[in-house]
């Protein structure tokens, strides 16, 4: 055991090996293609969120005329696709791509230009489907998209196009992102880091990555039937040709319910990582949370017929349907019950990120009894396409996914750019936030329930729905004033925040091991794992005595890594935080102990490239030279393709048969 | 095996396996869903066409305005399935070359990577001209894309199918073409291995969907 509590080399914030615009572009370094991850995601959350708060001021009070009625159906469907395709997933793939590699111990992702890639599709595709507003053809259908109600007949208009479109472009950089999680994962752990030994945020993410792969592909091909009936005039969605009404919607729920889970279990795998930190004690039943989350994936795939309860599939089907969402219920409790276990006992501190991940439990439960409810064939008939649905999903999604990923940021921003985020601001971001998040959806319960549908663009006076709309709308209001304040912090914060040092928080994982941010290589010796908590079994050993060890680790820890042996245990593991997690750097000056560079400790790294953003970039122009054969230019469009995709396949060579680092011996 | 492992700068992989080959059967696994979608939608819409032609039975008036044969030619497409499934057996004749370069028995024929490379290839194009040949005679008989909801499944899913063989043969001509350029080592080995594993996986959706579309009535 390490007793030296060496000084740690950790790099005071703010110093970066390069920057600059041309680093950013071609960056394949993951932390680096995690921020942009982030920093893109909340740029569209504020977007998402206008969108919403244009809807809500519409339904402030009756007869509201603020937007159109069109206008309004293309608000609510850009609301509910931006928020889930380019806010949730693209903000949980930060995490994945910032914390995975550090959480396992490795210095990269499995594929780093992939990487890259997967990114750069993502803001193309986004750029590409909301430049939509410009031509004002922004989608109009819903998030869902439904067909026949999306066909040519229907919806002549490009609206549609860009949806689809931007829908099968971002589905190519889940899935890319997805492949390579999965080896890292698989491929790239520590010594003595095995799968039960893996921090929670990972296993939740490889569970996600799973749902991802065996999902997207479903809703591809709806969309790719889509696209044939819309573009070449085949007949999927055609009802007059036989087709069948319901095809859409069971591909399409057939990806969207994995979606919904997609969209919670990496919230789920960041609050599982707050709440030990700041409850000083191991995740409670481990085993059990890892085989619940598994669970909630696998009956996942069999439930997606509780959205269609209204269509009439007969009693069997609703049956089936309606007990297997009911079985959902059960690895989702024991979560939340394991999560107050955790906290049960505990030293807790209730930080900004702790209050994030305590509001996520309390909050989710509610989302998570309505969802129960409408579980139910005869309760869902009452309820679907009423607010009180949109009151159940934003309780799982806002108050769930969104509460657990700001936790998230709280928790992370400080390894991301070496300083903390103001708790005071961050106190303010949390209450506001809570507040408004109640505000807004608890009332939209009530207003379902006393009849008020879905997507309504206005309603008349005297059906009892006023009040709750105009709670609903300040609770909006006061939501935003939180964003606003949370954004401020991450602004202001990034320069005049608090040193964090390598382990502000008394974490457990090996992302607090090294420094804040990390340099470029992650790990200068890469680590040797001994239980769930290496970094309390070096620091604090005491919190992991009931966790399963291995004294010796496994056999692989007499490797050669580098040319270095890999060490038994570390020193720089043994430095930062002493026993009770206050953060010893908060009022000090940063030690100013230069980080070694890759190349002096003679780390590979790969090089930057900008070819996958190249790829990505025709590949999005591929696409989009499609909308021209709805404006009659179909050997244009056609062209275009052609054109594009020799651009994007030369390109794609240029990447596969370059060296993805220098020669090594 | 552990290809990965050849640099000392990089730790050993967690699987002893390289990062391709865990990403490839990742990549394999999403495929089945893409094909299973495709694959249940023609089963869905199997019998739903409210115009011919059909594929395993005639229309006649007055369902049809004339006489519509059956449209699929099963003799045709056996042959076309047997040179898909020789062309398995070219490309495990082609990683066997790879992997045994230089090693006794695999001095002649049977260790020429580049040959069983071609053939793959050319195999898999033969399948893609039976395939253009297929849809062209259709065409003739007056089954496109948008005659109906048979013309429309069928022809997205063996589409889809012969896009992956089209890729598939790309993928190979690489591979032959860095074969050709500095010869593919045993160390190379993984580079074919994934292919093959890809082109595997293509040949065994072509039995599915030939059991499925073709034979099965």
């Amino acid at each position: 055991m390490a007793t030296a509590a060496v000084s740690p080399g950790y790099a005071h914030a703010g110093e970066k090996s390069a920057s600059g615009l041309w680093s950013w572009l071609t960056t394949v370094d993951h932390k680096r293609i995690g921020a942009l991850y982030m920093y893109t995601a909340l740029s569209w959350f504020a977007i998402g969120g206008l969108e919403a708060l244009i809807m809500r001021w519409q339904l402030k009070g009756p007869n509201g005329h603020v937007v159109s009625a069109e206008v309004f159906n293309q608000l609510f469907t850009m609301h509910g696709t931006t928020m889930i395709f380019l806010v949730v997933m693209p903000l949980s793939a930060a995490f994945f791509n910032f914390l995975i590699p550090l959480q396992i111990g490795a210095r990269d992702v499995a594929f780093p230009r992939l990487n890259a890639f997967s990114y750069w599709v993502y803001l193309f595709g986004s750029l590409f489907m909301n430049s939509s507003w410009l031509f004002g053809m922004a989608p109009n259908g819903g998030w869902f998209g439904y067909a026949p109600l999306t066909t040519m007949p229907y919806s002549p208009n490009l609206n549609i196009d860009f949806w689809m479109l931007g829908l099968q472009i971002l589905g190519v950089s889940s899935l890319a992102a997805a492949f390579n999680f999965i080896t890292t994962i698989v491929n790239m752990r520590a010594p003595g880091m095995n799968l039960m030994r893996m921090p929670m945020f990972t296993w939740m993410a490889f569970v996600t990555q799973f749902l991802l792969i065996l999902a997207f592909p479903v809703i591809t091909i709806a969309l790719v039937f889509l696209q044939f009936d819309r573009f070449f005039g085949t007949n999927f969605y055609t009802m007059t040709a036989g087709a069948d009404p319901l095809l859409w919607q069971h591909l399409f729920w057939i990806f969207g319910h994995p979606e919904v889970y997609i969209l919670i279990l990496p919230a789920f795998g960041l609050v599982s990582e707050v709440l030990p930190a700041f409850s000083r004690k191991p995740i409670f039943g481990y085993p059990v949370m890892v085989y619940s989350g598994i669970l909630i994936a696998f009956l996942g795939f069999g439930v997606w017929a509780h959205h269609m309860f209204a269509v009439g599939m007969g009693p069997i089907a609703d049956s089936v349907f309606s007990v297997t969402t009911m079985l959902i219920a059960i690895p989702t409790g024991v979560k939340i019950f394991n999560w107050i276990f955790t906290m049960w006992g505990g030293n807790l501190r209730f930080t900004v990120a702790m209050k994030f991940a305590i509001s996520l439990v309390a909050l989710f439960v509610i989302g998570g009894i309505s969802g129960v409810m409408h579980a139910s064939p005869p309760a869902d008939l009452q309820q679907t396409d009423t607010y009180f649905i949109v009151a159940h999903f934003h309780y799982v999604l806002v108050a769930g996914s969104l509460m657990g990923l700001w936790g998230g940021v709280y928790f992370y921003y400080p390894k991301i750019t070496g300083r903390l985020l103001s708790e005071r601001w961050g106190n303010w971001h949390f209450w506001l936030t809570f507040i408004g998040v109640n505000l807004t959806f608890m009332p939209m319960h009530w207003s379902g329930l006393y009849g008020m549908p879905r997507r309504v663009y206005t309603y008349d006076a005297g059906q009892g729905w006023d009040i709750f709309n105009a709670m609903s709308t300040w609770g909006a209001v006061i939501q935003a004033i939180g964003v606003i304040v949370g954004f401020w912090n991450i602004w202001s914060s990034r320069k005049n925040g608090e040193i964090a040092g390598n382990d502000p928080w008394g974490g457990g994982t090996l992302e607090w091991s090294i420094p804040s941010p990390p340099p470029d290589y992650n790990f200068d010796v890469i680590p040797k794992v001994t239980s769930r908590y290496p970094l309390w079994d070096v620091k604090s050993p005491e919190l992991t005595a009931d966790v399963p060890h291995s004294k010796h680790g496994d056999e692989r820890n007499d490797v050669v890594v580098g040319g270095k042996h890999v060490a038994a245990f570390h020193d720089h593991m043994s430095a930062g935080t002493p026993e009770g997690g206050v953060n010893p750097h908060s009022k000090q000056a940063p030690t100013k102990v230069p980080l070694k560079t890759a190349e002096e400790l003679g780390i590979p790294m790969p090089y930057p490239t900008i070819k996958p953003l190249w790829v990505a970039f025709f590949m999005v122009l591929m696409f989009a030279s499609l909308l021209l054969i709805h404006k009659d230019k179909t050997q244009l469009a056609i062209t275009g393709v052609i054109v594009f995709a020799v651009c994007m396949t030369s390109f794609l060579y240029g990447w596969l048969t370059s060296p993805l680092e220098p020669e090594h011996h | 095996m552990a290809t990965a492992v050849a640099s000392h700068a990089h730790p050993p992989t967690s699987t002893g396996l390289d990062h391709r080959k865990i990403a490839i059967w990742a990549f394999i696994g999403s495929e089945c869903m893409l094909f299973a979608s495709l694959i249940s939608t023609y089963l869905i819409y199997k019998g739903r066409s409210v115009v011919g032609p059909f594929p395993h039975e005639a229309c006649d008036p007055p369902r049809c305005a004339t006489h519509l044969n059956a449209i699929l030619n099963i003799p045709v497409t056996s042959i076309s399935t047997f040179v898909l499934l020789m062309s398995s057996l070219a490309m495990v004749l082609a990683l066997a070359a790879v992997e045994n370069r230089g090693k006794p028995g695999y001095e002649g024929i049977l260790g020429s990577s580049k040959l069983w490379l071609l053939v793959t290839a050319i195999l898999g194009t033969t399948f893609l001209g039976f395939q253009a040949f297929e849809f062209t005679s259709f065409v003739h008989e007056g089954l496109t894309i948008r005659t109906n909801l048979f013309g429309s499944s069928f022809f997205t899913l063996t589409g889809f199918h012969g896009a992956h063989v089209t890729a598939g043969v790309l993928w190979l001509l690489t591979l032959l073409a860095i074969d050709i350029k500095r010869g593919l080592q045993p160390k190379d080995a993984l580079l074919v291995d994934i292919s093959a594993l890809y082109w595997h996986f293509v040949d065994v959706v072509w039995i599915a969907i030939f059991t499925l579309v073709y034979l099965i009535r």
